[in-house]
């Protein structure tokens, strides 16, 4: 996990709810390069499960997901 | 786990607002996981691809045309539609808990490379013409091109 890494597109996921937070991921993982990360936050606690389940389909990794109240933010690495 | 890309087929036989809902999240997101989808309507389920519009030749295809109208608006739930008040409520409650919309679900699917099949024979029974579809579903097939998908398919669902 790169600690000084710092995420190359930030998105706002706020008041999405499935499938729209992973469809959305899934559409800006092609517009970073490979090693970029993506900054999200989302309020739909689906997330938490599903954006795991759609790193290990797609070959990418969760570097971060935190939670903060309603607000959930995590970090999604483009592997390949 | 081989590099080749993983397929989901789903069949969608049910034209009611639930079940397209289903059919068109689970299409959308297996297209997010990298998944070649594709959906296959057949029978009542092709209502959510036509425009709306009146169709049938016959008087029999017309009768069916009129109580059976399709549209991806007109729609209602499988249960509690009680005319149409049901398929508003619903649609509220979804919009107030900002769930995309059916039409905007479907415009996703088609934006990740969704294919969506149409299945001849209910077309010519209910004398449902290519024009009556949206421009998006035109590849019309039968059960065999369907088949033939599923069979590749590690995921084959039937709404």
């Amino acid at each position: 996990m790169s600690e000084n890494a710092t995420p190359s597109l930030v998105l706002d996921l706020k008041g999405l709810l499935c499938p729209m937070p992973v469809v959305k991921i899934a559409g800006a993982i092609k517009q970073v390069e490979v090693g970029d990360i993506i900054e999200a936050t989302a309020t739909d606690p689906g997330v938490m499960a599903d954006i795991p389940a759609w790193a290990k389909s797609t070959g990418n990794e969760v570097a971060k997901m935190e939670r903060d109240g309603k607000v959930i933010t995590f970090w999604v690495k483009r592997v390949k | 786990m081989s590099e080749e890309p993983q397929k989901c087929v789903i069949v969608l036989m049910s034209g009611t607002f639930d079940h397209a809902f289903a059919a068109f999240t689970i299409a959308s997101t297996a297209a997010a996981m990298g998944m070649e989808t594709t959906i296959f309507f057949t029978f009542w389920g092709m209502k959510a691809i036509q425009k709306g519009n009146f169709t049938g030749k016959g008087l029999f295809g017309r009768m069916v045309g009129v109580l059976n109208r399709g549209g991806i608006d007109r729609i209602g739930p499988s249960k509690f539609n009680f005319g149409g008040v049901g398929r508003w409520m619903f649609k509220k409650m979804m919009k107030d808990k900002g769930v995309v919309a059916l039409p905007e679900l479907r415009q996703t699917c088609i934006d990740l490379g969704v294919k969506f099949l149409i299945c001849k024979t209910s077309m010519d029974v209910m004398e449902i013409e290519d024009d009556d579809l949206i421009p998006e579903a035109r590849e019309i097939v039968g059960a065999a091109t369907m088949l033939a998908e599923a069979q590749q398919a590690q995921i084959q669902l039937f709404i």
